[in-house]
């Protein structure tokens, strides 16, 4: 029968051919629309399996009591009042994670900033300074903590000792709740490696015309930096900027690592059962920090999701209001292309 | 000393400027050089403290003194004997390659569809592409972790895994950036010589793309090797599962270990990072690069 039908299709297509060329076509875009579904595929199940059930399920699970153990249980907006109301912690991690967002983001893009201007400017050995200034980058970041947790050691730290030699009484760093987070700006500041390149990519880029011509005006170098660089790599510090809030938003590692292995410093006995997270007094508790402890160490479960469903509001809204805006830098790479 | 020839010989075939002018210009290069060589010098400060303090014995690095007084080579033995890092550094090295492999078999079709075939809703899917790659990821662990527990996977290094095998937002944003820049003219030609669009991407377009997918690769090693936040969540329980930033978090609190030790450690898991950078160093910077001016 089957064979039939095609030697009646093949004879259809000799005597139509107008009929069989839509035919084929059709038959074509079926084809490409198959082909984008099986490359696309990996992402679809990824996408909907790991982010979009997870997403929708997370939501039914902040209006329940969840331990793992038992069946999640139903109870309303319970979650949430405790979250804005009752929780004390609450308010002090979006505190924490604002601080480290509001002051640590322009921290490093200034020092990412001043560090590429200073290697661009360099005349000999660029290529030797931008190893030196990405190389701390390359640290994973528990074991740059650790270290940093070490070097700043109140007691016998080399930086401690360092400012004593010129006269200064250090800070407690780490075991201090207010140097705790300024301690970890520092670190995030010597690790500032990947922003400094790009800055440094966008700085050699600057069309030499420009410069020239500023000169011919007679503007000094600092001049020129304000007037000529900054407004010509604008879009790249935007850039770096929506990235730093975006990590900012999900700071977890080197808090965590910090205040644990800095509070086993001070009990020198490294007890692991005393509660060390936002070690010392809360001062690095932040946002990430009190959602893995309510749900993965308390079991909070439903807890848990009302405290991500709130930080996927937020990352949503930033999230969108950098992809609106996004336009705009867009346009300017684009218009440099061209 | 370059830096007074190099100028000099860049203005010979111009006029030269006044005295004046190449004295200040002399001074401020000077400056900015004085200032790059002490910020360089403050960029590499820890890693000597680091050094130093590896080659200590505990005591003296719990002391005041900067300086190893006998210098103690036997601390990089050592700290295989008190920890598993072997252990830890073939976690790691099980969780960086089949995640790197799932993550680029699985992400370099996306990328390839999201670029080069045109459809209706491409742009649309791009951008949720997007907005994935940039919510935090603690906003779906619950459910997730929810999910890996019933499967009893919890404990292992699966969940680490799997998830990289159905696309990474990060990777197919980057290797779509690198097709974008295929000129069209080669995947034509392919076309006309009857290619299907499978055999273009295996062979025109892998191989043009060879950088951009070597780039995403050293991404994915260097995250999988730094990632913290999901091995502690699904393996903290279970110590024989620990990758090295796991294992070296615990390190001091758990194995009593002294901090000379530590920091012996650290050097040894930097080393191996540090010299694929200078193995790769040009991938590298074009990468990190990339994702910045054309992002």
């Amino acid at each position: 029968m089957s064979l039939n039908t095609s030697v009646d299709a093949g004879a259809a297509a000799l005597a139509a051919p107008v009929i069989d060329r839509t035919r084929a076509k059709r038959k074509a875009a079926r084809r490409r629309r198959g082909l984008v579904l099986l490359f696309m595929s990996p992402w679809i199940v990824g996408f909907s399996v790991f982010f979009g059930y997870p997403i929708v399920y997370s939501a039914y699970l902040s209006f329940t009591h969840y331990d793992l153990l038992s069946a999640p249980r139903w109870i309303g907006t319970a979650n949430y009042r405790y979250l804005f109301h009752d929780d004390p912690l609450v308010w002090p991690a979006v505190r924490n994670s604002l601080w480290i967002i509001a002051i640590g983001v322009p921290c490093q893009v200034v020092a990412a900033f001043g560090i590429a201007a200073m290697v661009a400017r360099a005349r000999a050995g660029v290529g030797l300074f931008r190893t030196i200034f990405y190389l701390p980058a390359l640290a994973p970041p528990v074991v740059a903590t650790l270290a940093f947790v070490y070097l700043l050691n109140p007691a016998t730290g080399p930086v401690n000792l360092a400012l004593s030699h010129l006269g200064i009484n250090g800070p407690l760093w780490f075991q201090s709740p207010q140097w705790s987070k300024p301690s970890l700006v520092l670190l995030s500041m010597w690790q500032v490696g990947n922003t400094m390149i790009i800055f440094l990519a966008a700085i050699l880029d600057v069309p030499k015309p420009l410069y020239e011509s500023a000169q011919l005006d007679g503007d000094g170098a600092f001049q020129r930096l304000r007037w000529v660089t900054l407004p010509t790599i604008s879009p790249v510090i935007l850039f770096s900027v929506v990235i730093g809030v975006i990590y900012g938003l999900q700071y977890f590692t080197q808090a965590y690592v910090a205040a644990n292995v800095a509070s086993g410093q001070a009990s020198q006995a490294g007890d692991q059962t005393v509660n060390n997270y936002g070690y010392p007094e809360g001062s690095t508790l932040f946002y990430p920090v009190l959602l893995y402890q309510q749900g993965f160490r308390y079991f909070n479960m439903g807890y848990a999701s009302a405290l991500s469903i709130l930080l996927l509001g937020v990352a949503f809204v930033v999230t969108l209001l950098i992809i609106l805006n996004s336009r705009r830098w867009v346009h300017y790479a684009g218009a440099e292309r061209g | 000393m370059s830096t007074a020839s190099v100028p000099t010989t860049a203005t010979f075939a111009r006029r030269k400027p006044p005295a004046h002018v190449r004295r200040k210009r002399f001074l401020v290069g000077l400056a900015n050089y004085s200032l790059v060589i002490v910020a360089a010098a403050l960029f590499i400060a820890p890693f000597v403290f680091i050094f130093l303090t590896s080659l200590m014995t505990n005591d003296q690095a719990l002391s005041p003194h900067l300086w190893p007084h006998p210098f103690r080579w036997q601390n990089f033995v050592d700290v295989f004997h008190k920890s598993p890092l072997w252990r830890w550094t073939l976690n790691s090295l099980i969780y960086m390659s089949l995640a790197t492999l799932g993550l680029l078999l699985s992400s370099i079709p996306v990328a390839y569809a999201l670029s080069r075939l045109r459809w209706r809703g491409r742009d649309a899917v791009f951008i949720v592409v997007l907005i994935a790659l940039m919510l935090p990821p603690q906003v779906s662990v619950v459910p997730l972790y929810v999910m890996w527990a019933k499967a009893h996977l919890v404990g292992t290094l699966w969940p680490l895994i799997i998830p990289n095998c159905f696309g990474d937002a990060f990777s197919i944003f980057l290797l779509r950036q690198f097709f974008m820049t295929i000129p069209e003219e080669y995947l034509d030609a392919a076309r006309v010589d009857g290619c299907g669009e499978f055999r273009i991407l295996t062979t025109v377009v892998c191989r043009l793309a060879k950088p951009g997918i070597a780039a995403v690769a050293l991404f994915s090693i260097l995250y999988t090797f730094n990632d913290f936040f999901l091995p502690l969540l699904y393996t903290i329980d279970s110590p024989s599962h620990w990758t090295v930033p796991i294992g070296l978090a615990q390190f001091r609190s758990l194995h009593q270990v002294q901090w000379n030790l530590t920091m012996a450690a650290t050097l040894l898991v930097m080393a191996p990072v540090v010299l694929l950078f200078f193995a790769a160093q040009r991938v590298f910077v074009e990468g990190v690069t990339l994702t910045g001016v054309k992002g």
